[in-house]
């Protein structure tokens, strides 16, 4: 519960509103490891604490990276970071994207918007070991161009083909010339064996409410299907009750989820 | 050489039609042929045409004073382009240009009217595919229209 000092290596801006940053221990810890999907509670001092996923590589044991929105007063001042300010990590903490039972199968990564953060992860272990996974498609929605995220790296994956990356946007002007549409129009163009695949979703809920209904009429079945959800945190180790999802506590039964165990709850409009 | 019954037999919105329904397209499609950038229609001109999409791909846009040109739909291999020659007025609601090098199949949407007025079971097997899209366009557009990515408090 108490959060160890990290300090601020570099901090750059994918878009407007949204950065990332890389950590570095303080206390003489080398590494941290984590799983996909899994977050961390970073505290600035004096301002607040915030739950983040781990967006970097889960084999970069020394990098510790996160990927931000900044929208409200906590995250606002962590943009504002520069380079040597301690900050507070204590995590990592949740459940994690299924790595293992993907094997063997095609893998589609869905996200929207900042929902890819959470995702990287999986990614990057993804390309790692390749060979043990069918095919493997990225499918990636953002609101306009200027708000694609890791717009250097997405470029690389998809020119290494070992994954199909495949981007739109909800609306551009005329000198874009990728795909135009929601995330969901991406799913008809993924070529995938329904039977043997396996959908890792992250982002706005309702976003994730539509890509699960076009999965299903795509035939794949609701075990095979993983939800990242997001609720407001405060302890993360399911003690306060402010991330409680029906009889669920988000920050330890979650934040990733299949979702044939979490569907009723996303059903009922008041949780 | 491929034939053009063949090439629109091949085409997802083709699948499935019986021989006689076919050939009754084949009578109203011919192959075509866009440019990278090139205008296919304008919004207020006569929908007299549709496109079955077979390779490339195409953006529909609508202008808007002091925005310009915006791009809300891009459609590519295997996708229909242009339903308005179904619904009356006739007119196309939208403009569509080619993103890049685009190759299709054009319907004369009046010549395949006039068969669906004779032939209503043509006319019931062009909608069970035409309505689909739209459906699916619909929620599509509905999703977009809540701007999901803006941060709401």
């Amino acid at each position: 519960m108490v959060p160890e000092s990290w300090c601020v290596r570099r901090l750059w801006w994918e878009t407007d509103d949204t950065f990332t940053f890389e950590l570095t221990p303080e206390n003489g810890r080398t590494k941290f490891h984590f799983l996909p999907g899994q977050f961390n509670m970073l505290y600035v001092f004096g301002v607040g604490e915030v739950p983040i996923s781990v967006s970097g590589d889960p084999a970069k044991a020394e990098r510790l990276m996160h990927t931000v929105r900044a929208v409200g007063p906590v995250t606002r001042a962590m943009g504002s970071l520069k380079r040597g300010t301690q900050l507070g990590v204590r995590g990592p903490f949740g459940t994690c994207w299924p790595m293992e039972q993907a094997v063997g199968k095609d893998i589609l990564i869905l996200a929207g918007g900042i929902g890819l953060a959470p995702l990287r992860p999986v990614v990057y272990e993804v390309l790692a070991k390749r060979q043990i996974f069918g095919r493997v498609y990225l499918l990636y929605g953002a609101r306009t161009p200027d708000d694609i995220l890791y717009t250097q790296e997405l470029p690389e994956l998809m020119k290494e083909a070992k994954l199909q990356a495949l981007v739109t946007v909800d609306r551009a002007g005329r000198d874009w010339t990728g795909n135009v549409g929601v995330v969901t129009t991406l799913i008809a163009k993924a070529q995938f064996d329904p039977g043997n695949s396996l959908a890792m979703v992250c982002g706005p809920e309702v976003m994730m409410r539509f890509t699960l209904r076009e999965l299903q009429k795509r035939g794949m079945r609701t075990d095979s299907v993983y939800i990242s959800m997001e609720r407001n945190m405060k302890c993360a180790v399911g003690f306060c009750g402010h991330c409680q999802f029906g009889s669920t506590f988000i920050c330890k039964d979650g934040p990733v989820f299949r979702y044939d165990q979490i569907q009723h709850l996303l059903a009922i409009r008041e949780v | 050489m491929e034939t053009l019954q063949g090439i629109l037999a091949d085409h997802p919105f083709a699948r499935g039609l019986k021989d006689g329904h076919l050939a009754l397209l084949v009578g109203c499609a011919s192959n075509i042929r866009f440019e990278a950038d090139q205008v296919v229609f304008r919004e207020g001109e006569e929908a007299n045409q549709f496109y079955l999409i077979r390779e490339g791909k195409m953006a529909i846009e609508l202008f808007a004073a002091e925005r310009g040109s915006i791009n809300i739909l891009t459609l590519t291999e295997g996708e229909v382009l242009g339903w308005s020659w179904l619904v009356p007025p006739y007119r196309w609601r939208f403009d569509a240009r080619a993103i890049q090098s685009t190759r299709a199949i054009a319907l004369d949407g009046k010549c395949l009217r006039e068969k669906c007025e004779r032939d209503h079971d043509l006319g019931y097997e062009l909608l069970k595919r035409v309505v689909p899209t739209m459906e699916e366009r619909l929620q599509a557009t509905r999703l977009q229209l809540l701007n999901v990515y803006e941060v709401h408090t």
